[in-house]
């Protein structure tokens, strides 16, 4: 392997981590907005608030990793998809900062007005940011981001079928992914009442990623011809893995098991990932510009190695600490949900 | 005059405008999260090892607006990293491979700030103080490593060097040379001393309206004596660092120097004007002190200092004029601010006491927006003083910029958000401060290391269920 592909494996582990972290975040904040209002809302929303007050920044790390890795490695790669991408990608921009802001605010705002907005732009834009994301990823896909600034089409390069069904794939994955770490953690807070409530969301949210997939492989064997053959050839290994573990989600979740759905949830959407991964190997844009072509000259990935090396030394610690801190409820910047026991229905 | 800084009707137009505001909106939060954990780490010192129950409560109130403003403080930094591509895809694209590595260091250092950040911030109800305090000097470390790999990219456009290009392409990368380029030794310090500089003049100012108020009680008087202690130790350090950087700029941008002191022409004897207006004559009005300015490029008046006329005029900063004035309010700024320090330490070395003046604590209570005032002023000498150039003479901002069009509407947006954005920080800090006040008995936990939470921690519940 050579350290250009080396560099790209490591851009793919931020990916997967942001996907897992930082889309489990942006998921919870669509249960969020979709909560409503009432009692048994109140409820899910507090269990949200205090599940990712202490975590939402670091899980949002992940995405300046993923960028810097980028335009270090693969400097073409990245002016090429930022600036033919300009749309999708500013508005994904502007959705980190309202759905930071939103978060950052909610719980100080004085008056219960000022809350509710702080809260639905956290929610809104927890929506429409991994929508933006997903169109991007969807544009890359299907190979519409040509090599050089701004050589592509600023509107049909992400408006099409492929780019917003991935986009619409990102939205249901997060808020799956959420929905089956929040019935561990109502668990953790012994609220019965809200483990059975995700439990039924993570149920709905992962059928609805199920059947997105399954159109979004139909559009891609029509549009990204390079990325559907990769799928059903190299990266079939994968796709079967996260079909089984989706489906074991599925088991586990009716027999009421969460512990064993966090990771096999998990496992379905990083199997995913890795599927996408070696469909669209060796290109960074198929089918225009591969890793070799782009890569910067050997000193700066060598560099970028290092670096990855040392955060592996460093970072993951601090991360497992500050996870396993979080889980044990040592910090916590909100009140958990009183614990209840389900209502009898 | 900021017509004449950007050209308004052009997508580089468009583009600067919309880094420029940004980056400004940025560096005040970055500043903030450098310094004020560390200033925030001192009181939680202060009130662990001599049991000072004020110093505590002012630490564990801090922690509070420093979770404000780092949340803020990131989502705009992450805006920036989206700009690298979204506005200058061809800089990025050409020397991303050559200073991306210091964004990749400084990404370690973000995370384990953020993840620290979380920790301190969070863990005052449930860890053991001293482990708490422990938990939160990797964020003031991790600040300033954070600010030298930021800095330090300014710096290498500033003063590329450490790789070599043929036909536009970068072929060899000397990553040593780059993160430790010439710029680095002055430029990296002296942003560093300005977050202390102005995080710390910014608190004791809050306390400096309070005490002005008449909440002269020893809580606010420790609010106001620890930032401003270390303001006032920093800003003389500030002074020297800035004369040294200036001179450097004298020797390594002689254009960008020769704008901020509106030099049009290569000569010995030349004088310094304190502001003034620039035009090719030479400056209209301002104070002029005859030859002083070759002195301080020098130690003498035969010190030749380069002029505009060396270079034609695409190659020359636009906006002389604000650029010389930019420079001359930070120099005057820094130089009223050691002039408060002065007074602060001369009265306290005579009486162990605050000034008891009214216009003492009116003097602080100005000094925290005049630091940002300096902070951006500064910043606008860096940056305006190397156009045309994005990577000094390497590469022209014109040729850095995107071909997609829409940036007039980012830039409406976020202007309108980052507007919002700013109001409502100062809004929540305010009502932060109010709710305080109006409490003489903390009620939401507040107490820093008080008694647990009655209800048992949701952890022991999972063990039982």
């Amino acid at each position: 392997m050579s350290s250009a592909d080396a560099v790209a494996g490591v851009l793919w582990v931020g990916v997967t981590f942001y996907a897992v972290f930082g889309g489990a975040d942006f998921g919870a904040g669509f249960w969020s907005l979709v909560a409503g209002e009432g009692e048994r809302g109140r409820r899910a929303r507090e269990l949200i608030d205090w599940v990712i007050g202490p975590v939402w920044e670091a899980n949002h790390v992940w995405l300046i990793f993923v960028l810097v890795v980028l335009w270090t490695a693969f400097s073409e790669a990245f002016g090429s998809i930022f600036s033919t991408l300009f749309i999708p990608l500013s508005l994904a921009a502007l959705g980190i900062v309202l759905r930071g802001s939103g978060f950052a605010f909610q719980h100080t705002a004085r008056r219960i007005r000022g809350r509710n907005l702080a809260q639905r732009l956290f929610g809104l834009s927890s929506l429409l940011t991994p929508f933006f994301l997903g169109t991007v990823v969807g544009a890359v896909a299907s190979g519409r981001v040509p090599v050089g600034n701004a050589k592509g089409d600023a509107v049909t390069s992400w408006l099409n079928a492929c780019s917003l069904l991935i986009g619409a794939l990102f939205v249901a994955t997060s808020a799956y992914l959420a929905a089956v770490f929040l019935v561990s953690d109502a668990r953790r807070a012994g609220a019965a009442d809200l483990e059975t409530y995700f439990e039924r969301r993570a149920f709905i949210a992962g059928a609805v990623a199920g059947v997105i997939a399954i159109a979004g492989l139909i559009v891609l064997h029509e549009d990204a011809h390079y990325v559907y053959d990769g799928l059903v050839h190299e990266g079939l290994p994968f796709v079967i893995l996260s079909v089984v573990c989706g489906i074991g989600v599925m088991v586990l979740l009716r027999r009421r098991a969460p512990r064993g759905a966090r990771p096999l949830a998990v496992g379905a959407v990083v199997a995913v990932i890795w599927g996408w991964g070696v469909a669209q190997f060796p290109y960074l844009l198929p089918t225009e510009l591969k890793i070799s072509d782009a890569a910067a000259p050997s000193a700066t990935l060598t560099s970028v190695l290092i670096v990855f090396g040392v955060a592996v030394l460093l970072v993951l610690p601090a991360l497992a600490l500050l996870y396993t801190l979080a889980q044990r409820s040592m910090i916590e910047e909100t009140d958990a949900p009183i614990p209840r026991t389900p209502e009898p229905t | 005059m900021l017509d004449v800084a950007i050209p308004l009707a052009s997508n580089l137009g468009a583009a600067r405008s919309q880094m420029a505001f940004t980056l400004g909106f940025h560096i005040i939060l970055a500043s903030m999260g450098v310094a004020f954990p560390a200033i925030m780490l001192i009181a939680n010192y202060i009130g662990l090892r001599k049991n000072d129950p004020d110093a505590l409560l002012l630490a564990r109130r801090w922690s509070k607006v420093v979770a404000v403003t780092f949340a803020v403080g990131a989502v705009t930094g992450t805006v920036l990293s989206f700009e690298f591509g979204l506005l200058w895809p061809e800089f990025t694209g050409r020397y991303g491979e050559v200073f991306g590595v210091l964004f990749a260091i400084e990404g370690i250092f973000f995370f384990l700030e953020a993840i620290f950040v979380a920790i301190y911030i969070f863990g005052w109800k449930r860890l053991s103080p001293w482990a708490h305090f422990w938990c939160g000097v990797p964020i003031a470390i991790t600040g300033l490593g954070g600010a030298f790999s930021v800095v330090a990219v300014n710096s290498w456009m500033n003063q590329p060097q450490g790789y070599t290009i043929q036909n536009g392409q970068v072929t060899d990368v000397d990553p040593f040379k780059v993160i430790f380029n010439p710029a680095v030794p002055y430029e990296v310090p002296h942003m560093i001393l300005a977050a202390y500089l102005v995080t710390g003049f910014l608190v004791a100012s809050v306390y400096a309206v309070g005490m002005l108020r008449g909440r002269r009680d020893r809580y606010h008087r420790l609010g106001m004596l620890i930032p401003l202690t270390l303001a006032c130790i920093v800003t003389p350090i500030q002074f020297m660092v800035g004369d040294t950087a200036a001179r450097s700029i004298a020797d390594h941008q002689p254009i960008k120097f020769a704008a901020m002191e509106c030099v049009q022409k290569t000569s010995t004897d030349v004088t310094e004007y304190i502001y003034g207006r620039c035009t090719s004559d030479g400056v209209k009005g301002g104070i002029g002190i005859p030859g002083f300015d070759s002195f301080l490029v020098g130690w003498s008046t035969d010190t030749q200092v380069t002029g505009l006329d060396t270079v034609p005029p695409d190659d020359r900063p636009p906006a002389n004029t604000m650029l010389h004035w930019a420079f001359d309010t930070m120099v005057g700024i820094c130089t009223m601010l050691i002039a408060l320090g002065a007074w602060l330490g001369l009265q306290w070395w005579r009486k162990r006491d605050i000034p008891q003046t009214p216009w003492f604590l009116r003097a602080v209570a100005i000094s925290g927006v005049s630091a940002i005032v300096a902070l951006e002023c500064g910043w606008i000498v860096t940056e305006v003083g190397r156009q045309p150039w994005i990577v000094y003479e390497e590469m022209r901002t014109a040729d850095a910029v995107t071909n997609a069009s829409g940036i007039w509407v980012t830039f409406t947006l976020i202007l309108l958000l980052y507007t919002l954005l700013g109001g409502a920080t100062i809004v929540t800090l305010r009502v932060m401060a109010r709710r305080w006040r109006g409490v003489e008995v903390e009620d939401d936990g507040d107490e820093p290391y008080g008694p647990r939470d009655e209800r048992p921690p949701a952890a022991l519940a999972e063990g039982s269920g």
